[in-house]
């Protein structure tokens, strides 16, 4: 019987397992990395232990400090979570010859679904539909657009498209530093690459006795870089579709037994718009995206994963389905900036009408909170910038994706940029309402559209009024003299006042007076402000009533209103000479490392030509001339750490003849 | 504490004519006000736009803290002279880096900035303010230097300025310039005797003679940036202590200079949270009388500039037409002394003198709330000693040394100006209310006092009084008092600090209190031999 369970993960994982421990009366033990000495997951747990460093290979990646870890602090069993050892077979096997539960496949699943190759072979074997491989040594133009994937891989590292065969031998070497570099194998195959399609996949649980479950099957389609950003119970595609759920679930039971299954999996299909479906991979673990099928069937998986590696018994068939559930992943990421991860400090995260965290709410209805991170967190560059997953569940559809979006708009989200903008559109997206999901959604969209800010132009502008009215009050109160006096009080009045802000759209001036007849702001009719205070302000236009909150970090302001957040930086109101850059500068996007340099002092390049690689939060970002013109300058060299806004390099642009 | 009632009628006719007649007043005043700001006029703005240089008023704009206020000084300083109304020099109180600083920005769109004789009373009176009060001083330099055609009047007293600034450096009282343009010969020693300068590059010159000069009185060649450029004091002469690379960068550096002064009040600090009164500074408008010879209440003033119109009256059954008592504003504890039916008998003086002294005592500063005509006039009065009477309080008055605010709220008559701390008297700060007057004696009085004195002088030489000439002189001499007691022209001569709205007294008060606490507040040891 399992007594206590180490979690062999971090975030929002890792609290789940916990929180099912707790139900459960099991005792938890958390490992830890140093960056995440002081995160949620720790605090939780009963008890935990440091895994020296911070960098994955060092840490979460290290089997015997794992099972070290295991061993002192007294657990029976090891929980591998998602991500990390998860889905390693030679970990799995370390614990069970520790003497200690594995909770998870036996090793031999884990190895038949491991290489991508490998399973796809089974697969083909044992009558389930496969997509042709093809080896990257044999792939012609007629073969194109071809798909790379890192055969040891997950949650789309290492996967590329390529559409110009010239592009795939360069391709081929990235990918597999990247295979390589996060799973430690560099196989990569390719694969025909269907633009549009259907993500779907199926929850299997099975038990040692010969019982396996399709739980249900869960969409996907709306994927970033072949990252998951929002699934969903049941898929709209299945619904469409009679007999399609059927075929699929036949098919998942039939992946499960091949290999002699047992836990909780996930089979993995790509399905064209008519149903017809392909077997992708098989995921030997606990996903991500459990929790909508936990809503829409009210079963605990984690618990049932306990109970399977303690022998027991499932019922012959699974309970039924009710209702539909969503789930967003929050992202610290800049999606109109390439997706670009955020690190820093997450001041505030909080969001409205949460009935229920890490479980299934007990209501008819709910809004479920998964969250990896607290106020004050430090996201780092070692991990992924996933902050939580949001999950709603209501009768329809519908119901389910506009709670959700009206939730994420209202939530309080201080600190990173996020995805949260984007997941709010998606939601709201008509398509997306009508169940038209494919995994072209963001392309056929456009990003510019989905990507856009929910403040349009007329809220950013308010907004930065309302910012400036926070500032003013908040200066006034923390003055250390004449802070009784009016704002910017004059007897002899010669300009109004002004502030300068930095908002999502780029600069902004505000040029306002608070007379005795009230507020004056230029370019706004018919304006009155009814309250200012540091973290409040209200005003109505023309007669609406309007309210903002306020939180200022050093020089970050954020407003917060019913519709939508914005943020501004307060740049200085003077500039030091001493702070100047060089025009041409190429300055880091984000903390990272420098993995390539293409360039030396004195080349001439040309405008999008590539300069240098940086690798940050485990991807590569290339970083490209802004300009047609001359290396001037280059302080940074391979292998080198650099901090945001570092200048990488210095281009010095050629004068147009 | 007692929470000071209201009996003012804001559906009475009166109500209603005084405020428009005081607003039309205040109209007037902005009209005024905005001649001071524009400064050279259009198209000097424009052209010193186009160098890409900041006016006067935004450079102090920029140098004070965000949303912090600024009280200007004299804004009609030159008022009825030939020269434009403001002076062509800026002065104020404002906050920078979180200290009070007393700011003078030259105006070089008005005659390159040059030096009248009304702006040098103006700098002068400002460095009064800061000597007294203890504000660092700070100039925004930008001056061609004397008016020549007036610089008889400007040369001898001129002088000053640059001792002030070293009496100021000498008190403790840090000094900063500026310096974003010229500032030549005599100007030379403002930054010259600064303890702290600052010299914009390209645009600073600061040298004792020009290139032209130079060549007259040695032969030498030169040119500007060698005599006197930002980078050659900088780096060769060592008068500028920082070089700046342009104006904001100036800016930037003055108020980095300021947050390390380490400066500290000496002045005890004010309660924290004062209330705000408990009537609306609106009413001030509709209350006041606009005709002088109506008398008001001053308590109902009192009871919209004082914390939650609380005012503990001392004395109130004895001298009632003036009003004395202990108030606080905006968390300073004050004592105020106002006139209450215009006129100053024996006993409103002796009951001022002992009021000043109880204030002189507890260090409090006090407040003079000024609607006087004068002491009282009379056989009666005399004999009972009025003369004595209006000594003692002007004994008092004299020799007070806690820190006097005087507000003419309306008339300022006769002694009664002197007693009520008129300017003389040297009030640390002194503000007129649009409609006030002030005069020897009324407009009206005057006149007549001349045509008794002339029909006497008439009928002792036994000719006829020309009564039809006597009208038309009465008319006249009435009139031309009655304009050179007005606010504007007062105000213009540099009689009072400002100009201000009624309903900014309270805050110019909180202002020039907490000004006024940069320097130690104590009550005076010694008065003159009080005849009793």
């Amino acid at each position: 019987m399992i007594t206590s369970v180490l979690v062999a993960n971090r975030g929002e994982i890792a609290r789940r397992v916990f929180r099912t421990c707790r139900d459960l009366g099991i005792s938890t033990v958390a490992v830890y990395s140093d960056a995440d000495a002081d995160s949620p997951h720790v605090h939780e747990a009963d008890v935990a232990v440091r895994l020296p460093g911070s960098a994955p290979g060092e840490t979460y990646l290290r089997t015997d400090l794992i099972i070290d870890a295991a061993r002192r602090a007294g657990a029976d069993a090891v929980h591998p979570g998602y991500g990390f050892l998860s889905e390693n077979a030679a970990f799995a096997r370390a614990v069970i010859d520790a003497g200690l539960s594995w909770i998870g496949p036996p090793p031999e699943s884990i190895d038949s679904m491991g290489s991508k190759i490998r399973a796809k072979q089974l697969m083909s074997e044992a009558g389930v539909p496969v997509l042709a491989e093809l080896h990257p040594d044999a792939v012609t133009a007629a073969d194109l657009p071809v798909l790379i994937k890192a055969s040891a891989g997950g949650g789309g590292r290492g996967m590329r498209v390529v559409r110009q065969l010239a592009d795939l031998p360069r391709e081929i070497e990235s990918a597999q530093a990247e295979a390589s570099s996060a799973f430690g194998d560099p196989t990569v195959f390719c694969e025909p690459y269907l633009a549009t399609g259907h993500h779907i996949e199926v929850q299997v649980m099975a038990d040692a006795h010969g019982t396996v479950w399709a739980v249900g099957e869960r969409e996907c389609s709306i994927q970033r870089r072949h990252q998951k950003v929002v699934e969903e119970a049941p898929s709209p595609l299945v619904e469409r579709i009679g007999g399609m759920r059927e075929a699929l679930f036949d098919a998942a039971r039939g992946a499960a037994q091949v290999i002699g299954y047992t836990g909780a999996g996930t089979v993995e299909f790509l399905a064209d718009g008519a149903g017809k479906f392909f077997f992708l991979e098989m995921n030997t673990r606990l996903q991500v995206e459990h929790p909508v099928t936990e809503c829409t069937t009210g079963l605990d998986l984690v618990a049932l994963q306990f109970d399977i590696a303690d022998g027991g018994t499932l019922p012959a068939d699974p309970p039924a389905t009710r209702g539909h559930s969503i789930e967003v992943r929050l992202y610290a990421e800049d999606p109109a900036a390439d997706w670009q991860p955020q690190s820093g400090v997450l001041h505030r995260i909080a969001v409205p009408g949460v009935t229920a965290e890490f479980a299934v709410s007990a209501s008819p209805a709910g809004l479920r909170l998964d969250s990896g991170v607290a106020d004050g967190s430090q996201i780092g560059i070692h991990y992924d910038p996933m902050l939580a997953k949001v999950i709603s569940w209501a009768p329809t559809r519908t119901q389910a994706a506009l709670a959700l979006a009206g939730a994420l708009a209202r939530s309080t989200l201080h600190g990173l940029t996020t995805n949260r903008d984007l997941l709010v559109n998606v939601l709201r997206h008509k398509a997306f309402l009508a169940g038209e999901t494919d995994t072209s959604f963001f392309d056929q969209h456009g990003l510019d559209v989905l990507a856009a800010p929910l403040a349009d132009d007329a809220a950013e502008r308010l907004a930065t009024l309302a910012a400036t009215l926070s500032i003013d009050a908040a200066e006034r109160a923390a003055a250390k003299v004449l802070g009784g006096i009016p704002s910017g009080w004059r007897n002899v009045v010669s300009q109004p006042q002004w502030r300068d802000l930095d908002g999502p759209s780029g600069a902004r001036h505000v040029r306002y007076q608070l007379t005795r007849a009230g507020l004056e702001a230029d370019g706004f009719a018919d304006i009155d402000l009814i309250a200012h205070t540091p973290t409040a302000v209200v005003l109505t236009v023309s007669g609406v009533r309007h309210s903002f909150d306020i939180a200022r970090y050093g020089s970050t302001v954020f407003v917060d209103s019913s519709t939508a957040s914005v943020r501004f930086e307060v740049p200085d109101r003077f500039t030091d000479p001493a702070d100047q850059v060089a025009p041409g500068s190429l300055l880091a996007p984000m903390p990272g490392s420098v993995i390539r340099v293409a360039v030396s002092v004195g080349d001439v390049v040309t405008a999008g030509q590539p300069i240098l690689w940086l690798e940050a939060m485990k991807m590569q970002h290339q970083i490209n001339s802004p300009a047609d013109g001359t290396v001037a300058e280059l302080p940074v060299s391979h292998g080198q750490q650099v901090d945001v806004g570092a200048i990488l390099a210095v281009v010095i642009p050629t004068l147009a003849p | 504490m007692t929470v000071l009632r209201t009996a003012v009628d804001r559906e009475s006719v009166e109500y209603t004519a005084n405020r428009d007649a005081l607003l039309a007043k205040i109209v007037e005043l902005d009209v005024e006000q905005a001649h001071a700001v524009a400064g050279g006029g259009e198209k000097n703005v424009t052209r010193h736009h186009k160098r890409g240089k900041l006016l006067a008023r935004e450079r102090i704009e920029l140098l004070l803290d965000p949303g912090s206020p600024f009280l200007e000084f004299s804004a009609l300083a030159a008022w009825g002279s030939d020269f434009t109304v403001g002076a062509s020099v800026i002065t104020g109180i404002g906050v920078v880096n979180g200290v009070e600083c007393m700011i003078n920005a030259s105006d070089p769109t008005i005659r390159g900035g040059a030096s009248n004789p009304w702006t040098l009373k103006k700098v002068l009176r400002a460095n009064e303010i800061a000597l007294q009060n203890r504000l660092p001083v700070i100039g925004i330099v930008e001056s061609g230097g004397a008016d020549l055609p007036t610089q008889r009047e400007i040369f001898v007293p001129g002088g000053r300025m640059f001792r002030d600034l070293t009496r100021l450096s000498a008190a403790g009282i840090p000094t900063i310039a500026l310096v974003f343009g010229n500032s030549t010969a005599g100007g030379a020693y403002i930054p010259g005797m600064s303890d702290y300068v600052v010299m914009v590059k390209e645009r600073a010159k600061v040298f004792l003679a020009g290139p032209p000069l130079v060549k007259m009185a040695t032969g030498e060649e030169s040119d500007d940036e060698s005599l006197g450029g930002a980078e050659m004091h900088a780096r060769q002469s060592g008068l500028a202590d920082y070089f700046a690379a342009d104006e904001q960068d100036a800016i930037r550096i003055g108020r980095q200079i300021v947050g390390r002064l380490n400066w500290r009040k000496q002045g005890p600090a004010p309660k924290p949270d004062p209330a705000p009164p408990l009537y609306d500074e609106q009413d001030l408008l509709g209350l006041i009388p606009s005709d002088l010879k109506v008398p008001f209440d001053p308590r109902e003033v009192i009871a919209r500039i004082v914390d939650g119109s609380e005012f503990d009256e001392f004395k109130p059954l004895y001298g009632s037409s003036l009003v004395t008592g202990w108030a606080q504003l905006h968390g300073y504890p004050i004592g105020i002394l106002a006139n209450a039916r215009g006129v100053l008998f024996g006993q409103e003086a002796q009951k001022a003198a002992q009021f000043i002294q109880l204030a002189n005592k507890s260090d409090t500063p006090l407040l003079f709330l000024q609607n006087t005509t004068g002491y009282m006039v009379g056989k009666e009065y005399e004999q009972s000693g009025i003369i004595k009477h209006g000594a003692l309080m002007i004994n008092a008055v004299s020799n007070s040394t806690v820190p006097h605010l005087t507000v003419t709220m309306g008339a300022s008559y006769g002694a009664g100006n002197y007693g009520m701390c008129g300017r003389a008297y040297g009030p640390r700060f002194l503000f007129t209310w649009p409609n006030a007057k002030s005069s020897v004696m009324g407009p009206a009085q005057l006149a007549g006092v001349l045509s008794i004195v002339a029909r006497q002088s008439a009928e002792g030489r036994g000719q006829p009084y020309d009564e039809e000439a006597d009208v038309q002189m009465r008319a006249f001499v009435e009139a031309q008092i009655e304009e050179q007691s007005l606010a504007p022209a007062m105000s213009g001569m540099l009689y009072d600090d400002g100009i201000i709205d009624p309903r900014d007294t309270r805050t110019v008060l909180g202002i020039a209190l907490s000004a006024i606490h940069n320097a130690p507040v104590k009550g005076a040891s010694g008065y003159g031999v009080f005849r009793l």
